[in-house]
């Protein structure tokens, strides 16, 4: 029984050292109340690995020179809009100086078949909200004001795609850039939709307007939530935009 | 099983008593036509278009051209949504979101019963979807849901404007206020068949309210601050986007005898404006932008999210100056324009000032403070450092409302400051202005002025601090003032 156990214990590491190996990282997964829905239903969110850095520019490539249907002359135009990739200068290049830079101007069909290709998959939005709740000391930080305050900064910054992944310090579980560089694409990023006409009190908004209310008008973590909300709402799934970028997941086995 | 039962005759009956109330209904006709029917539904919503026409649209203070006599047509209006940077008073810039690159957003002028066809552009840049609610369509949202628009991306939509009047439109996207409180709104006028009635000037002119981590007039880029703006406590309220949106070179011209008209909007997001214009009286002020008007009106309450025009004819020649009456706004957060009015003097409506004299209460002197008071105080020695930035809070507080934040006056009222040859010739002249006052003609820079400067209520540490900081900035002689150097002129 006991050497059962270590040989798990064991295993369990391995495993961890893999996953980082990858990049990865390993979030054991709870609850939490997220924007929308009932303010008194937390959400159960499983066990799972994410990338602890954005996919950059330089990983991009690797992926379109092993897979010609995703160079920017290739793609199919119901895959991904004009602006696919329109930051790099051939199929094969971009500016030198985004090497370290988070892949951009990708499309939602791009990032996954990105992901899928290396066994992986995109986050869910609830996946992605509770690593994005935890800031360098906190699981869930949303009740830290400087916390807030730095998120929504980032989202008044202009250009932040340029600036270079892993330079600023990991979250609690080891995740870097949640905030600050770019939007991320999320596998079910239009499941939640703020409407574009947002103060319509419909069916659809209910929820995120309860929450809203239940969680306090002054709570500054609505507005940084509410803008990423809005902001996938006005997605579709060809847009390659400019301020959005992506990271892959994985399920646990 | 059961209406078997019925006899027919009951049938009948019940058939009898279902007419009843429709004849009665039909009795009373005469009622139901005296039912009050909107033009927008009888006429403009049915309005033909004749041709098609690309909208001209203007930045502010500029109005494009009124639409005269011509048909509805169908209106290409083009709008693109660019975030960025701008100056929110000297030395204080913030991150703007804006319909078309200005705040206000881009002025919309159309006909009633046009039909326009609107393109709404997301810069790639930019970070987050937006979209636009125009008060002047009828239809989801003001048009909000049609189009909601991520970065890079574009949406066209179209309505038809079936109610005159002058409208004001806003970014409607999560989270709502914060998209206007950095400045998405703007106007789009509606003009009447036949347009409105012709005048010699338009300006567009419209107020917000701004809210930063610092304070009113704190140097470098200021971010919004989400708490401030559910306070409701802005730092700034300001006209056409910021402190000199309608004020130093911003100020806007016109010429004694000429017929004025101002589209005036309040973006808000929380503030109501009482516009009032000092030195003049409103002649015709159209409510609430509305078809009703009102005559000879002071002041004229403009909602958060609504609009008003104001016409009146400029009489004589002066600096009219456009504020919201709520005045400190005005004085201490920024809302206050010019507008100059330059022609001949009417001495029949204003004479100026006829007589000055010395007001003797009964048997009493001229009262001055008494001079022990004044000798209480030691006076500091501060370093020339030291003084300079004290002298820019005093400056910030007691003079920058009429000399102007960089000491450029305000053309043919306030004399400047900045590389001032009055200022610079005499030291001892400069503090006696600050100790005492100073009032009637001088010359500054080759250009006459006449006006009144009361004198100042401070201390001989803080008048040399101010007077200091003056000399040493915007190209002056660079002089230090001490303490000393006032008290010896005070006495």
């Amino acid at each position: 029984m006991k050497n059962w156990a270590i040989t798990g214990v064991f295993l369990l590491l391995a495993l961890n050292a893999i996953s980082q190996d990858n990049g990865m990282v390993k979030i054991k997964g709870g609850n939490y109340i997220p924007l929308y829905g009932n303010p008194n239903e937390k959400v159960q969110v499983e066990a799972f690995y994410i990338d602890a850095l954005p996919v950059t520019h330089e990983d991009y490539l690797q992926f379109v020179k092993q897979f010609p249907e995703w160079r920017k002359s290739q793609v199919k135009g119901l895959f991904a809009d004009k602006r696919y990739l329109e930051i790099w200068n051939s199929d094969l290049t971009y500016p030198g100086a985004l090497k370290n830079s988070p892949v951009n101007q990708v499309s939602w069909f791009a990032a996954k078949a990105y992901c899928s290709c290396q066994g992986k998959r995109l986050p869910t939005v609830d996946e992605w909200e509770f690593v994005a709740m935890a800031n360098e000391v906190k699981e869930d930080a949303r009740g830290d004001s400087l916390y807030n305050l730095a998120i929504l900064r980032s989202y008044e910054t202009p250009k932040t795609y340029l600036l270079s992944v892993g330079s600023k310090p990991s979250n609690v579980y080891g995740v870097h850039d949640l905030h600050g560089l770019v939007w991320e694409w999320t596998l079910d990023f239009n499941s939640i939709i703020i409407t574009g006409e947002s103060r319509n009190n419909g069916n659809t908004d209910k929820g995120l307007f309860c929450a809203s209310g239940a969680l306090g008008a002054n709570d500054l973590m609505n507005y940084a939530a509410f803008m990423r909300y809005a902001m996938r709402s006005s997605l579709k799934a060809r847009y390659s935009m400019t301020n959005l970028g992506f990271r892959c997941a994985k399920d646990l086995k | 099983m059961e209406i078997k039962k019925v006899s027919k005759f009951r049938g009948y009956f019940y058939l009898f008593i279902f007419f009843i109330p429709v004849i009665i209904i039909g009795c009373g006709g005469q009622d139901s036509e005296k039912r009050y029917i909107p033009k927008s539904v009888t006429d403009y919503a049915k309005t033909k278009v004749f041709g098609e026409e690309h909208a001209s649209l203007t930045s502010p203070p500029n109005v494009p051209p009124p639409v005269g006599n011509r048909p509805a047509k169908k209106l290409f209006v083009e709008m693109e949504i660019i975030e960025k940077e701008g100056e929110m008073a000297d030395g204080v810039t913030y991150m703007y979101w804006t319909f078309g690159g200005s705040v206000p957003g881009s002025f919309i002028r159309t006909r009633v019963g046009d039909l326009v066809q609107f393109t709404i552009k997301n810069h790639p840049d930019n970070k987050l979807p937006h979209n636009i609610d125009l008060h002047a369509v009828t239809g989801q949202g003001g048009g909000a849901e049609a189009s909601f628009v991520a970065p890079g991306q574009e949406k066209v939509f179209s309505f038809k404007v079936i109610n005159p009047g002058l409208f004001v439109y806003h970014c409607a996207t999560a989270p709502v206020g914060m998209h206007i409180a950095n400045g998405m709104y703007g106007l789009i006028l509606v003009e009447p068949e036949g347009g409105l009635p012709p005048v010699d000037r338009e300006f567009y002119v419209m107020q917000g309210d701004f809210y930063t981590e610092g304070k009113f007039g704190q140097q470098g880029l200021q971010p919004f601050s989400m708490q401030k703006a559910i306070d409701e406590n802005p730092d700034y309220v300001v006209f056409n986007g910021n402190v000199n949106g309608l004020s130093g070179d911003n100020s806007i011209t016109a010429n004694v005898g000429e017929n004025i008209r101002i589209f005036f909007g309040n973006g808000g997001p929380n503030l109501v404006s009482s516009f009032h214009v000092i030195g003049e009286i409103f002649d015709k002020v159209y409510l609430e932008g509305g078809e009703q008007f009102n005559h000879n009106v002071q002041t004229t309450l403009v909602p958060a999210g609504g609009a008003a025009i104001v016409e009146f004819v400029a009489d004589v020649p002066s600096n009219l100056v456009l504020v919201d009456h709520s005045i400190f706004r005005a004085f201490n957060k920024g809302a206050l324009g010019i507008l100059s009015v330059s022609g001949e003097e009417n001495k029949a409506i204003f004479a100026g000032e006829i007589m000055e004299g010395i007001y003797q209460p009964e048997g009493s002197v001229i009262q001055n403070m008494p001079k022990s008071e004044l000798d209480i105080e030691a006076p500091v020695n501060l370093s020339k450092e030291e003084q300079i930035i004290a002298g820019k809070n005093l400056y910030m507080q007691a003079c920058f409302a009429c000399h102007q934040p960089n000491g450029e006056g305000v053309p043919n009222a306030f004399p400047p400051l900045a590389k001032s040859d009055y200022l610079n010739a005499d030291t001892d002249r400069a503090i006696d202005i600050l100790l005492h006052g100073l009032s009637g003609e001088l010359v500054v820079n080759g250009k006459p002025y006449n006006s009144i400067m009361p004198a100042q209520q401070m201390n001989d540490t803080e008048i040399a601090s101010v007077l200091t900081y003056v000399y040493n900035s915007w190209g002056n002689n660079g002089k230090v003032i001490t303490p000393q150097m006032v008290k010896a002129k005070r006495q």
